[in-house]
């Protein structure tokens, strides 16, 4: 039985055991072969990975763009002559995908490392010190969220109804790039420090509680301004993040859709990843040091 | 050799958790000093409970002491943390494997960790399921293969870059005794290489089959160190007689205290326990002094001195309570 292998493969082990080859445990070096792990981890699940956060926005968009207007539903935002229900819609189930996506690849494998066997010690145990290894965790996820995101791109683009197309140009590459980069880090540092203050046992409260109310209230169905009428929940909603990320999409993808002054989500998304992942990081080592 | 700075050196170590809700403050380790040489295999021997999984979570520089100061290779555990993962090598007590990844492929990106490239951390994965015979799990997933399995590539995962000190933590806990004596001989080997090792465990005889040097720890002090055979000849170790009566024990047994080559007798109700450096007839002798007072014997047990007779005599507790 596997007795005898170990038995025969075993005895004269150290013996022979040579000492590694020369190596530079230099502390980028050691981050560059974390990040090597989580795209290797990724192309394994890739499937599995992003169908999960690809069928709800293209169920949307086919339902919402698609499906309605051939009913002759008419889902126009704005009125006649207004925007298409597909141009309000690109930049908002783009967002919510970096959202989910990053928020979601953050907390499911921090759940398992934080309590199931404390694995986490095998990433704690490599040589960079344990905040950094915080924000290794909030860098790989928001690279996760921006896939993502531009994997939803095609479907939101092109599954409409006739005469029904989004209305989409890049009319601010720098503003596109800073938001999406910004809010997926956003994302994965929100999603860092839920994880490290959550009860594991209440995980599944996360899409009940915090993720579908962030999505379905984020701005991601309308823009932020046509909150207007709803005084209060527009108030509301300064405090969703997914919000500032939809109107900066909007911002910098349908410009002709009313959407929030830059320096408003700018400040948003970048201040709100700096203190985010500065709270996350504090949190996370007090998780992984006792 | 003898210049380089001790592989672990420790004074008044403490770690009390903090309280937390109902829980009060737990004093884990209590004020622990360690000096383990290089070259040494070295054991922390203590019951569940007794603050071993903390010492070395502290020297390891995942749990951060409350008091005292810990050095490992001569850096401080707390400002040269990361300086100190470069050089040690740790088997924790759970499979703390990367169950994203082979088996292969966790050593692969441990040896990526510690700076090596891709193509030379492939090479030693490779090399050490070979030495280690895991050849055949190298693409398994770690947790589907046997306890035993995982925990040779543990080993492996900490001899990947080649550290300057081997910690482990309980190897053998729940693992059947073929696979726990196949282990000692992977460990004795690595000693035989020039190994440090540093190790904790609550088996008597794992202490005393690996280690050079045992310190005995319960309730996070250090009751006793040495080697094996010093400890079971200076720290009163002597053979432990126990009976047992059917009635409360008789009064002549307390007189054998005073004899020669009888270290203490401790009557607790109808149990007796006499430390006795020359047991030669006393077991006889307690039934015979039972007899004569009309009172029976139910249960004798006589311990030759053994690490489990040390830990009776410091503590005055059996060992597996």
């Amino acid at each position: 039985m596997s007795a005898s292998t170990a038995g025969t493969g075993t005895g004269a082990v150290p013996a022979v055991l040579a000492p590694p080859p020369p190596a530079r445990a230099t502390i980028p070096r050691t981050f560059a072969a974390m990040m090597a792990r989580e795209a290797r981890v990724m192309r394994k699940n890739f499937l599995s990975t992003f169908l999960r956060v690809l069928v709800q926005p293209v169920l949307f968009v086919f339902v919402f763009a698609y499906v309605l207007p051939k009913l002759g539903g008419g889902a126009t935002a704005g009125g006649p002559g207004g925007p298409s229900f597909a141009t309000i819609l690109v930049p908002g189930l783009v967002g919510s995908s970096i959202i989910m996506q990053a928020m979601m690849a953050v907390i499911f494998p921090l759940m398992m490392e934080l309590n199931w066997q404390k694995s986490i010690t095998d990433r704690a145990l490599a040589p960079v010190p344990i905040p950094l290894l915080g924000a290794q965790k909030i860098v790989a996820a928001a690279a996760q969220g921006l896939i993502g995101g531009l994997l939803v791109f095609p479907a939101v683009l092109f599954i409409h109804a006739d005469g029904q197309a989004p209305k989409v140009h890049v009319d601010n590459w720098p503003v596109l790039i800073v938001v999406m980069v910004s809010g997926a880090l956003l994302s994965a540092a929100g999603g860092l420090l839920l994880g490290t203050l959550m009860n594991p046992q209440k995980v599944q409260m996360l899409f009940a509680v915090v993720l579908l109310p962030m999505t379905m209230l984020g701005c991601v169905y309308y823009p932020w301004s046509a909150l207007d009428d709803i005084r209060w929940l527009q108030i509301v909603s300064l405090f969703n993040p997914l919000v500032y990320l939809s109107e900066g999409l909007r911002s910098a993808l349908t410009p002709d859709v009313p959407h929030m002054p830059v320096w408003v989500f700018m400040l948003a998304t970048i201040g709100g990843t700096i203190l985010l992942t500065w709270a996350a990081m504090r949190t996370f080592t007090r998780r992984v040091l006792t | 050799m003898t210049e380089s700075p001790a592989a672990v050196h420790t004074v008044d170590l403490r770690k009390t958790y903090p309280a937390s809700g109902p829980r009060p403050a737990v004093p884990a380790v209590r004020g622990i000093d360690l000096n383990v040489p290089r070259g040494e295999f070295f054991g922390l021997l203590g019951p569940n409970g007794a603050g071993k999984s903390t010492t070395i979570g502290m020297l390891t520089t995942l749990v951060s002491p409350t008091g005292g100061s810990a050095h490992v290779c001569g850096l401080d555990v707390v400002d040269d943390a990361v300086e100190i993962k470069r050089r040690i090598g740790v088997v924790s007590q759970n499979n703390t494997l990367d169950s994203d990844l082979t088996v292969a492929e966790n050593l692969e990106f441990r040896g990526r960790y510690f700076g090596l490239g891709a193509r030379d951390a492939r090479r030693r994965a490779d090399e050490l399921l070979e030495l280690f015979g895991l050849t055949e799990q190298r693409s398994g997933n770690p947790f589907e293969i046997s306890g035993g399995q995982a925990k040779r590539v543990m080993i492996c995962r900490a001899l990947v870059h080649g550290p300057e000190v081997l910690f482990l933590d309980e190897p053998t806990a729940g693992l059947d005794p073929q696979t726990r004596a196949n282990l000692w001989d992977v460990l004795r080997g690595l000693q035989a290489a020039g190994q440090t090792i540093v190790l904790t465990t609550h088996y008597m005889e794992e202490a005393e089959a690996l280690c050079d040097r045992v310190a005995v720890v319960d309730h996070g002090e250090i009751l006793a160190s040495g080697t094996v055979d010093e400890l079971k000849s200076t720290a009163g170790a002597d053979t432990v007689i126990t009976v047992a009566y059917d009635a409360a024990a008789p009064s002549g047994i307390r007189a054998l205290a005073d004899r020669d080559g009888i270290t203490k007798v401790e009557v607790n109700d109808g149990q007796v326990r006499v430390f006795a450096s020359d047991p030669g007839g006393l077991l006889g002798e307690l039934v015979t002094i039972g007899s004569r007072a009309g009172v029976g014997v139910t249960d004798a047990t006589q311990l030759r001195p053994s690490l489990e007779t040390v830990f009776l005599t410091l503590t005055g507790r059996d060992y597996r309570e």
